[in-house]
């Protein structure tokens, strides 16, 4: 962290509901409560990671904070500024400062534009460079992320997943943003390719003072980027904490057993894994009181009827968990359900 | 960071593996014989349709299709001219009739040409209307299709529709008022996005009428449905034996009765496009709605859309034959390939070749469309570029 203390980015009670319609007046019967009230801070020059398993909402957090979609209450602030309520030229700026590097590097490049075209659309469109001085911002981007500027002309189907998420890399940073939303942006390569990419990562943060919003489902990614990690669980937060803190201290039972579960490379290492029994209950009938109290190991009575607000248990450490306080100070590392691996 | 500078040199000489997109889709059409034959025999006919819409026009055309010899009625193809009974101004190119004559003694080659450009252009213009209404109403059903349309605005709509049906039906007075009435909608719709771009509530007789109904997708594509519902080739009789008898009603027509399939290819493609990743990260950057239609949507949307518009010409060039056939095409003494044909068909035992020749040709030229248009939507696939 570079030690400054402002935030960049703000979420505050931010939901998104998507409506299930019927009927030709579509009529809406329900919503799948995809993002249910999630509030954090990204500060300036901070990397913050958000775990949570598939159909938890952090996509579409990162999506709305972006306003690709609107949200259905809450409030994104960036450098103070509320996002939904921007216009004009107060849009482009947030547009320039905000950037997304997505999941799948075959679906974010346009097949039928060459790389340079890719990149050099929003140099264009924000008016930065044109002519051959956009062609040169391009060529020093293509190098900047590991290609050679002689890839201008070829076309993304003739690179690699790793080449092409260097592509997408180049385009978000092309408009020289401020934060980058990084959309799980290494789950779709294999290790190598991985380890090359985070370094990229990091070493472009270093380099031009970014923020980073790292959505993912992966713990040993997450640990090696983030400052901060906040961990997702039906929509809402269920924990958030410093990296060191996270990993050596974490109090949810659900990061507990995502902790658990996550293998090290290496043969001395023996651990016990909780499993967790049980679907992800349905994001259209989240269960009543804590929503982890369907496969949480640990659930007591109060779980399965008093909803738990996200409390600062510790400094900096925000966990929603009614049963915290009964096994503080020492984290319960066994819970009654464990199977040895 | 600096640059290399060898890297840059290429960059600005622009040679760094760079194919034009035109010569790696040929590269590719190429080696597709049949679609190479589509584009053959597409070649011919349009030589032939432009050559004989110069040869055939004029004071004195050089093939005059409308020329009447009726001692030389129902000649078989290549039989000669009869020297003694023809003037040498009525002789034909050559001194033979190459596709032989009708019952009129007319010379079949000389009306097969002429009737080649109108095939051409009504399959051109009908089409060109047809995917250009298509692209725009698929478009935008695609694009803005989940957005709901106001009360106010059916009132509109409705208003706008009943003033051109009084148009067309000839009720200039009451157009008139229909075109006012939907006017002061618009006026309304107006002051009502005022008063909320203000901020403040409007009167709530107002907002009463701009409560939702259903999307835009949903008025469009039931009328897509509605206008499938009718049988076209009926339905373009009916309106060409209401029109006057001309070639350009017939065009617009069946323009007008065909994009419906465009409609539908423009509108899947599009919302499967707009929930790309790459549509996304152009709306991050905040590239505008319109330069995301043309340079991400619909180039990648285009080669459903080519395909089909290819298989439409050949539609249109059946339709208007079989409208020729009918006898309510392009009036005579006009030639067409349909009314070649239909006149044939009383000498079919004859002289099979009236029959023959025309149905053949739109065998042939409808048959090569289609090979085209497939081998062209192969061609500009990227994924089969060379890697």
């Amino acid at each position: 962290m570079n030690g400054t203390n402002h935030n960049i980015l703000e979420v505050r009670h931010l939901k998104k509901y998507f409506p299930i319609t019927r009927g030709i007046f579509s009529k809406v019967v329900n919503s799948v409560k995809a993002v249910d009230d999630i509030s954090f801070n990204v500060k300036e020059g901070e990397t913050l990671g958000l775990v949570g398993e598939s159909g938890c909402g952090k996509t579409t957090a990162g999506r709305v904070i972006l306003r690709l979609d609107r949200p259905t209450a809450g409030n994104v602030y960036f450098e103070g500024q509320d996002v939904f309520e921007l216009r004009g030229e107060e849009l482009m700026r947030f547009r320039k400062n905000a950037q997304i590097v997505f999941q799948d590097p075959y679906s974010s490049l346009n097949p039928r534009l060459s790389i340079g075209s890719i990149i050099a659309e929003g140099i264009g469109a924000h008016r930065i460079a044109r002519g051959i001085k956009k062609k040169e911002a391009v060529a020093e981007l293509l190098e900047k992320v590991g290609l050679s500027a002689g890839h201008y002309h070829r076309y993304p189907h003739e690179f690699s997943g790793g080449q092409r998420q260097r592509v997408a890399i180049a385009r978000a940073l092309s408009l020289n943003p401020r934060l980058v939303i990084c959309d799980e942006p290494v789950s779709a390569l294999d290790v190598s390719i991985q380890a090359q990419i985070l370094n990229l990562l990091a070493k472009l943060k270093k380099d031009l003072n970014l923020s980073y919003l790292f959505i993912t489902h992966n713990l040993s990614v997450v640990e090696h980027v983030s400052d901060r990690i906040a961990t997702m669980y039906l929509g809402e937060i269920a924990e958030l904490a410093d990296t060191a803190e996270f990993y050596s201290n974490p109090l949810h039972p659900y990061t507990i057993s995502l902790l658990s579960a996550n293998m090290l490379p290496d043969p001395k290492y023996k651990k016990k894994a909780i499993i967790l029994t049980g679907d992800v209950p349905s994001p259209i009938n989240p269960p009543a009181g804590c929503r982890f109290h369907t496969r949480c190991p640990v659930a007591g009575e109060i779980c399965r009827i008093e909803w738990p607000e996200l409390e600062e248990k510790r400094e900096g450490h925000l966990v929603r968990c009614h049963l915290v306080d009964r096994f503080d100070p020492k984290p319960p590392v066994k819970f009654d359900v464990v199977k040895e691996i | 960071m600096t640059v290399n500078d060898q890297n840059i040199n290429e960059l600005h000489h622009g040679l760094a593996g760079e194919v034009s997109r035109f010569t790696e889709a040929w590269r590719i059409f190429k080696k597709n014989k049949l679609a190479m034959w589509g584009l053959i025999i597409f070649t011919v006919f349009f030589i032939v349709a432009v050559s004989g819409l110069f040869l055939t026009t004029g004071d004195d055309p050089v093939l005059d299709p409308a020329k009447v010899r009726l001692s030389e009625k129902l000649l078989r193809p290549f039989a000669s001219v009869d020297a003694e009974m023809i003037k040498p101004g009525d002789r034909p190119l050559f001194g033979t009739y190459l596709l032989g004559t009708d019952d009129l003694g007319r010379d079949i080659f000389a009306r097969m040409m002429q009737g080649a450009w109108v095939s051409l252009t009504v399959g051109f213009v009908a089409v060109g209307i047809s995917v250009l209404i298509g692209i725009v109403m698929g478009g935008i059903a695609g694009y803005y299709g989940m957005y709901r349309i106001k009360f106010m605005h059916v009132l509109f709509l409705i208003a706008f529709f009943c003033a051109l049906v009084f148009l067309a039906s000839g009720q200039r007075g009451l157009a008139v008022d229909s075109l006012l009435l939907s006017l002061l909608f618009v006026v309304i719709s107006m002051i009502y996005n005022y008063v909320s771009l203000e901020g403040t509530k409007g009167p709530v007789t107002l907002s009463l009428l701009f409560f939702d109904t259903f999307t835009v997708d949903t008025l469009i594509m039931r009328f897509v449905d509605i206008m499938l519902c009718f049988p076209s080739f009926f339905l373009i009789l009916t309106i060409v034996a209401i029109l006057p008898a001309s070639i350009y009603n017939i065009m617009i027509v069946i323009g007008l009765t065909s994009w419906m399939g465009t409609t539908r290819f423009v509108r899947a493609e599009f919302l499967s496009l707009r929930e790309q990743d790459f549509v996304s990260a152009a709306k991050v950057m905040g590239i505008p709605d319109l330069s995301i239609i043309f340079r991400h949507m619909i180039p990648n949307a285009a080669a459903p859309v080519l395909v089909s518009a290819t298989i439409g010409i050949a539609d249109a060039i059946l339709t208007e034959a079989g409208l020729s056939f009918l006898g309510f095409g392009v009036p005579p003494p006009h030639a067409t390939w349909g009314n070649i044909l239909s006149d044939g068909k009383r000498f079919l035992f004859d002289a099979p070749w009236l029959t023959y020749i025309p149905g053949l040709s739109i065998l042939v030229v409808v048959l090569s469309f289609n090979l085209f248009g497939e081998g062209l939507r192969d061609s500009l696939n990227p994924k089969l570029r060379k890697r």
